[in-house]
């Protein structure tokens, strides 16, 4: 917006002539006791401000069509405009992304926890094959126990083998498992577009509707509301900035150690 | 020792409940939010609660002061593992009565050391 518009308050060049010249018609006529040619250029004072009025409402108006235009949102009957909403697709798209990201996180869940206890077998018997092995270099082994160990090594060899297949083959799936970032990550930005444009024609709304105000005078009393904290507000975005937010665990032990804990 | 995990995320829950079995507790249950949590409690002689803060329902935050509240409960440990970093929140919580405040993302290391720390200190 420019200065001068600033300066009219959104009015157009003609409506604003117009005013400064019926004021001072209107100051003449009452200086001059003529009062019903004052109160006649009353009215035409209060047509002048109708009219800006109607044809404020109309451009607001039309701007409202075009948003919803843009929106995509053809209201002719509620299943189109569930199907063309571009909104619902968004929030389609985000509910994909939670699902997405919740897969992966659960597929890579189950295959670490098959893959734990097989390396946790693996080392258990690791170590009582070597304090068996020891016994056999410090010759302290019997004939029988020997062969019993001879076959308990085969078979260690036999399982470590098998089940090194498995961790291998558990860890390349656990990594493809991470593929839903490329997905979600095309998603995001996707939502993220739309949500700059609605930003954008929402905002051009709000200037519309505001020379409006400006019209008839309307001044909006709005509240600030206040977030609460202690309902929770989620993960803190651009930490490192905010000066009232934590950057990490290590600020958080000073934090509590500064309150005694 | 038997701990109950709240957190509304399940991957959340599953991570948790992993990293305390490997740290040797293997008696766990779980909650969805406050409002199951409370009741669980109530009834499960927990010996130790573990609870997300943002949750839809009953929050952790209000989770923590009810149990603080509670006669039968005020003494039970409670470690907070979330992602609400602010200053204001975490004085909040040391106000409120908690035990230990862990922020996500977290390591394992740090979650034993924050558990470990609280148990020396019960001791």
């Amino acid at each position: 917006m420019t200065d001068s518009n600033k300066n009219n308050q959104g009015l157009e060049p003609e409506v604003t002539e117009k005013l400064k010249q019926q004021t001072s018609e209107l100051a003449e006529s009452v200086e001059e006791g003529d009062y019903a040619r004052a109160m006649s250029i009353i009215n035409e004072l209060s047509d002048v401000r109708d009219q800006s009025l109607y044809r404020e409402v109309g451009r607001l108006t039309r701007s409202l069509h075009e948003a919803i235009r843009n929106f995509q949102i053809d209201a002719r009957n509620a299943e189109q405009k569930e199907a063309l909403s571009k909104m619902s697709d968004a929030s389609d798209r985000l509910n994909y992304v939670v699902q997405m990201t919740g897969q992966a996180a659960n597929r890579t869940m189950d295959l670490v926890e098959n893959a734990m206890p097989l390396a946790h077998a693996m080392r258990d018997e690791a170590v009582e094959l070597r304090e068996e092995w020891l016994r056999l270099r410090r010759r302290e082994m019997a004939p029988a126990e020997f062969r019993e160990l001879y076959g308990r090594i085969d078979r260690f060899f036999t399982t470590l083998t098998a089940d090194s297949d498995t961790l291998y083959q558990s860890l390349s799936e656990i990594l493809l498992a991470q593929d839903f970032q490329d997905l979600t990550g095309q998603v995001i930005q996707k939502v993220t577009a739309l949500v700059k444009e609605v930003e954008e024609n929402l905002l051009s709304l709000v200037v519309m509707a505001s020379h409006v105000d400006q019209l008839t005078g309307t001044i909006h009393e709005i509240e600030e509301k206040e977030e609460s904290a202690e309902k929770g507000v989620g993960p803190q975005i651009k930490a490192d900035e905010r000066e009232d937010v934590v950057s990490g665990q290590d600020d958080v032990d000073d934090l509590l150690s500064s309150l005694g804990f | 020792m038997k701990i109950l995990i709240v957190d509304d995320f399940s991957t959340m829950r599953r991570i948790i409940k992993n990293l305390l079995r490997d740290l040797g507790f293997t008696n766990t249950d779980e909650a969805d939010d406050g409002n199951t949590a409370l009741p669980m409690l109530k009834s499960g002689k927990y010996d130790f609660l573990v609870t997300d803060w943002n949750m839809p329902g009953m929050s952790g935050f209000d989770l923590l002061k009810a149990v603080r509240a509670d006669e039968e409960l005020k003494n039970l440990p409670i470690l907070m593992v979330t992602a609400e970093a602010k200053r204001d929140q975490i004085i909040a919580a040391a106000q409120a009565g908690v035990n230990g405040y862990v922020v996500k993302p977290f390591t394992a290391a740090v979650l034993k050391e924050k558990i470990e720390k609280i148990f020396e200190r019960i001791q």
